[in-house]
């Protein structure tokens, strides 16, 4: 592994965001302590992956604090502030038209400025990390869902973030494939990576998270340990929730 | 004599087709192609331009390349080519300093084709799914970089058949352009088709002249197919077939 740069907390104050009309998040308060995993679990509409969005200012919110580390960057340079806050999609959006490699190398070589020969081996480093290093020449169409997803996560993590983002990562993905990728993540925050995770799986939220979140109606209605969550819920809508999944 | 001898004679007459092919080949078809190249490469950069201002969310950008678009596709090729050639004479006179019909005929061809592949290229670029633009964005790279280096790439990949189209038209309009005069030299394969048929009093260079697009245009076509068809299918890269199994171990 190529030294990452050391975890820290991610925090999130007061957090408004809409579309148009439709207000998404309505005042959310999130925070993840260093070296944390922290799932987010609600039905969909709840405002989960807005709120992921909102925390790396993919879109920007409308109000609200984010501070990172401690340090206040809802203002910072957005370019500079992504960087340190790696993300994974649902769909994993790797670039279809470069080979996986090049996924890799692209931000490393075109914003971190590495020369070829130094990025080629971050990314195989990472690669090998996420057991795919012989598919390096391959293009993302002709690996499957599980194996697409692992590059996706290799190419963010080649960037050194502080923080890691997980969006839906295996809804996307077959049954089978599922497995792979979260025991992928649970060993990203066995190495002490602070993440946020949003996600149906609640076997991985049960095991690997620090902290669960439980998000309705673009809110946080409930907050605490798995199993403070999971056995002991106190709000009506959590319980009912919770009823529905489990 | 007989239709068909005198269609023979008329437009297929072997002897009048070798006489004009030196010059066709030599001059006219050095001058189409050097038209037609010029031409596409400056639309190809003005029509990036193009699609990425009608993309914008500003209307101070986006209403120029509407206006400039629907303008230049609206009317007709001659009378563009009439028009820039003949209306802003002056401007080849004082501006690129010489009498010569190519610059005001390149940037007539331009205008034209431009407008066009504007057009492609913003319908390739729009279907480009928005995660590809979130994906850069969210390693760090600012909108106008990661449309450069990811959404672009792709979505005028994803346009190329459409796009050689528009070169196999631009080829064919390039002939418009002897409406401006040329010297002898000057001539494109039409022109000098046309020439060489009313000196000869005969057609059948005018057959030698759609020879030579044809020369051009047809493997053109062809090239589009494979294009589409490595498009669709993807380049060819072995995969191993025990890729599935192994997906579980990591876990």
């Amino acid at each position: 592994m190529n030294p990452r740069a050391k975890a820290v907390s991610l925090r999130g104050r007061g957090i408004h965001l809409a579309y148009g009309e439709t207000k998404v998040l309505r005042g959310v308060d999130f925070h993840v302590a260093s070296g944390a995993a922290a799932c987010v679990i609600g039905p969909s509409g709840s405002g989960k992956s807005t709120l992921l969005r909102a925390l790396n200012r993919l879109t920007e919110p409308d109000a609200g604090q984010i501070l990172l580390d401690g340090e206040d960057v809802t203002h910072a340079d957005p370019n500079a502030y992504r960087r340190r806050v790696g993300m994974v999609f649902q769909h994993f959006n790797l670039f279809p038209h470069m080979t996986v490699e090049a996924n890799i190398t692209l931000a490393l070589r075109r914003l971190k400025g590495l020369g070829k020969a130094e990025a080629r081996q971050v990314a195989h480093e990472q690669l090998q990390h996420v057991g795919l290093e012989a598919k390096a020449g391959f293009r993302p169409a002709n690996l499957s869902g599980g194996q697409q997803q692992r590059v996706a996560i290799a190419r963010a993590l080649a960037m050194a973030p502080e923080v890691m983002l997980f969006d839906e990562v295996t809804s996307a993905l077959d049954p089978e494939l599922v497995k792979g990728v979260l025991g992928l993540m649970a060993d990203l925050s066995a190495e002490g990576m602070t993440m946020v995770v949003v996600t149906h799986e609640m076997g991985f939220a049960r095991q690997v998270a620090d902290q669960v979140t439980f998000m309705d109606a673009g809110l946080v209605v409930e907050e605490g340990s798995p199993e403070a969550v999971f056995e002991d819920a106190q709000s009506p809508r959590l319980r009912q929730f919770l009823s529905q999944v489990l | 004599m007989d239709v068909l001898d005198r269609l023979g004679q008329n437009l297929f007459n072997v002897d009048y087709i070798l006489e004009v092919l030196p010059t066709m080949l030599g001059v006219g078809l050095v001058n189409t192609l050097y038209l037609s190249f010029i031409a596409a490469l400056f639309s190809i950069a003005i029509g990036v331009l193009l699609a990425v201002m009608g993309m914008s969310r500003r209307r101070l950008f986006r209403w120029p390349a509407r206006v400039y678009v629907d303008v230049f596709r609206g009317i007709p090729a001659i009378l563009a080519i009439v028009i820039i050639g003949q209306g802003l004479f002056w401007l080849a006179r004082d501006v690129f300093n010489t009498t010569s019909p190519y610059p005001l005929g390149i940037l007539a061809l331009t205008l034209i084709t431009s407008a066009y592949l504007g057009e492609i290229f913003r319908s390739g670029i729009q279907s480009v799914e928005a995660g590809q633009l979130d994906a850069a964005r969210a390693l760090g790279f600012g909108y106008g970089r990661a449309m450069l280096l990811v959404v672009i790439p792709q979505g005028i990949r994803r346009v190329l058949p459409a796009t050689v189209n528009q070169f196999i038209q631009l080829i064919k309009l390039s002939s418009l352009v002897f409406y401006l005069g040329l010297q002898a030299n000057q001539r494109e394969i039409f022109r000098i088709a046309q020439d060489f048929a009313s000196g000869a009093g005969n057609q059948s260079s005018l057959i030698a002249a759609a020879l030579c697009y044809l020369i051009i245009t047809v493997p053109l076509t062809h090239v589009v197919n494979v294009i589409d068809r490595r498009l669709r299918e993807g380049p060819k890269v072995r995969v191993p077939l025990d890729d599935t199994l192994s997906e579980g171990v990591k876990a």
